[in-house]
């Protein structure tokens, strides 16, 4: 059952968009539109709509843990934080609670922490080496399991997560490798199987999944997933030549917004000086 | 009251060969290595090894002592994955329980509570119920009937963990951020094994730092094995932190040379061979 559609050059997709959609005129319904003025012209890089993008997770989520893994969404957990979402909680990638001055605030150890998981106030954003069109997520093993490919990262807490917190996805590189049929291993829990589990998955959420091409969520009728916007720069053609599944692409497709002048300055000033996210995104 | 102080070769001659064997810490970070290079100097193999699992789970798995492991990863935490267990996986060498975190984290409580199982709401859903065909479900006998995994208890025979202090008894402390598992794990075992940093007094261990500090309990704990270093070259705050130079060499050396170079002889032969190693690399 697994080892099939891994390498992404199967994808079954073959890149065309699902039928009902629009695809090239999507792309320029969305560039009409009142945010994409100034796409690749405002000197905001790739990097930086990507942070935003993540950031955008946590709009909204209250005084709950954001549990960021890797660079750019820890930029963006941090930037909301320091914006619009100010009662964040976040780590300090081990055991400490600290506020956005690095004053340590709680105690969180693992233990701790997997409580604080089950207790569901907490949104994760992990990474993903495959992930399918609903939402499925491996980091474990490509290849069969029994005798991996390619050994990853194991389940880790991935069956948790998914099952109890928000959990978002960043991928920093979108290609087709990523974004497959049918991923090789399930460790984060998609839509559809746990459509078929409704009462343990009753806190199964899937916010978004943010690439360097674009955000894309789950807002359909059958929960798979959508383009839900464009980083400025991108075509939905070149989303649908990366992706190894026919994605849902809306009548019109905005743009990822654009930063504030001030967000500009934290990432740039005080999160980020040395631009690091420039060597997790390409562009 | 007994005097549980040994040698790491005292505690590794009362394991036996096929055991199951679990040790604490947290990928890279304070692993009992001192013990674990203790039992890769004997012949003890076919293990069954539970871990939260680092170099402690890659050492054993590159000299082939492991039959079957039962972790949720296995990282350098700054290498993300751990190369000896990445080689044994693809080349199918042992056996694998792959749960989750928490999955692993409820086997041991279970364990430690004397119960069979614990219901978990993970693993539902997922992989992990593919390949762990073994694995059962339990339903809520209340009204919400919800479905969870029923994860069965990690008992084990064994346990290896390492703390900052001990006092001769056993009672354990760590100093650090995290406390990791390293209680349960005693706990959820017939016999444990603690190495400490250094071994005090029982009345120096509340002397600078809270009792809070004082995780694992004498009455759980079979040997106390003073291990200076015992934990590198994983971190073990806030005595030292991790040695990243020399886990980059672990990590990109071939098993036989480093064993050959670091592994041949006893502890204190390792621990010179990485003071010459770091004079060599100045």
């Amino acid at each position: 059952m697994s080892g099939d559609g891994t390498g992404g050059d199967t994808g079954g997709g073959g890149g065309t968009l699902r039928s009902g959609t629009s695809g090239a005129d999507a792309v320029r319904s969305g560039t009409s539109g009142a945010d994409a003025v100034g796409a690749g012209t405002s000197g905001v890089t790739r990097a930086e709509y990507c942070v935003i993008a993540c950031a955008e997770a946590w709009r909204g989520a209250g005084e709950i843990l954001a549990s960021p893994m890797g660079l750019v969404p820890s930029l963006g957990a941090r930037l909301a934080r320091r914006t619009f979402a100010p009662d964040l909680l976040l780590t300090d990638g081990e055991a400490l609670l600290v506020g956005p001055d690095g004053t340590v605030e709680g105690w969180l150890p693992y233990r701790q922490h997997l409580a604080l998981v089950t207790g569901g106030r907490r949104h994760v954003m992990m990474g993903a080496s495959q992930i399918d069109r609903y939402g499925n997520q491996n980091i474990s093993c490509v290849g069969d399991w029994a005798r991996p490919r390619r050994q990853l990262l194991g389940v880790r807490g991935a069956p948790v997560n998914t099952l109890n917190n928000a959990t978002s996805y960043w991928i920093p590189r979108h290609s087709r490798r990523v974004f497959v049929e049918k991923v090789d291993m399930v460790c984060g829990v998609g839509y559809d199987r746990a459509a078929a589990h409704p009462a343990t998955a009753r806190f199964h959420r899937l916010p978004r999944v943010v690439s360097d091409l674009g955000v894309f969520d789950f807002a359909t009728p059958d929960h798979a997933m959508r383009l839900a916007s464009l980083h400025p720069g991108v075509t939905v053609e070149q989303v649908a030549e990366a992706t190894g599944f026919a994605l849902v692409v809306p009548e019109e497709v905005p743009y990822t917004r654009e930063p504030s002048a001030e967000e500009l300055r934290l990432i740039r000033e005080v999160l980020d000086p040395g631009n690091a996210r420039a060597g997790e995104v390409r562009g | 009251m007994s005097d549980k102080t040994m040698t790491a070769e005292e505690a590794v001659a009362r394991l036996e060969s096929g055991m199951t064997l679990g040790i604490g810490g947290w990928g890279s970070r304070r692993k009992p290595m001192a013990l674990v290079r203790a039992l890769l100097r004997t012949e003890i193999t076919d293990l069954t090894v539970v871990s939260y699992g680092g170099p402690d789970v890659g050492m054993l798995a590159a000299a082939g002592r492991i039959r079957k492991l039962v972790a949720a990863f296995a990282t350098l935490d700054s290498i993300p994955l751990e190369p000896h267990v990445r080689a044994a996986r693809e080349r199918g060498t042992f056996a694998l329980t792959e749960v989750d975190e928490a999955m692993f984290m409820w086997g041991l409580h279970a364990a430690a509570n004397r119960l069979p199982f614990l219901p978990v709401r993970a693993g539902i859903g997922s992989d992990v119920m593919r390949v762990n065909p073994s694995l059962r479900t339990v339903t809520s006998p209340y009204a919400d009937g919800e479905t969870f995994v029923a994860m069965p208890a990690l008992r084990l025979d064994a346990a290896f963990v390492h703390v900052n202090r001990a006092d001769r008894l056993g009672d354990g402390q760590y100093l650090g951020p995290d406390p990791y598992f390293d209680d349960l794990f005693c706990e959820a075992a017939d016999t444990a094994y603690v190495s400490c940093e250094r071994i005090v007094d029982t009345a120096e261990l509340t002397k600078e730092a809270a009792p809070q500090s004082l995780l694992i309990k004498r009455h759980v704990v079979t040997g106390v094995v003073e291990a200076p270093n015992g934990a590198h070259f994983t971190s073990c705050a806030p005595d030292y932190g991790r040695d990243e130079p020399f886990q980059k060499r672990y990590a990109g050396t071939a098993w036989p040379e480093f064993a050959a170079r670091f592994l041949t002889g006893d502890e204190h032969a390792y621990q010179a061979a990485v003071r010459t190693w770091r004079e060599e690399e100045a």
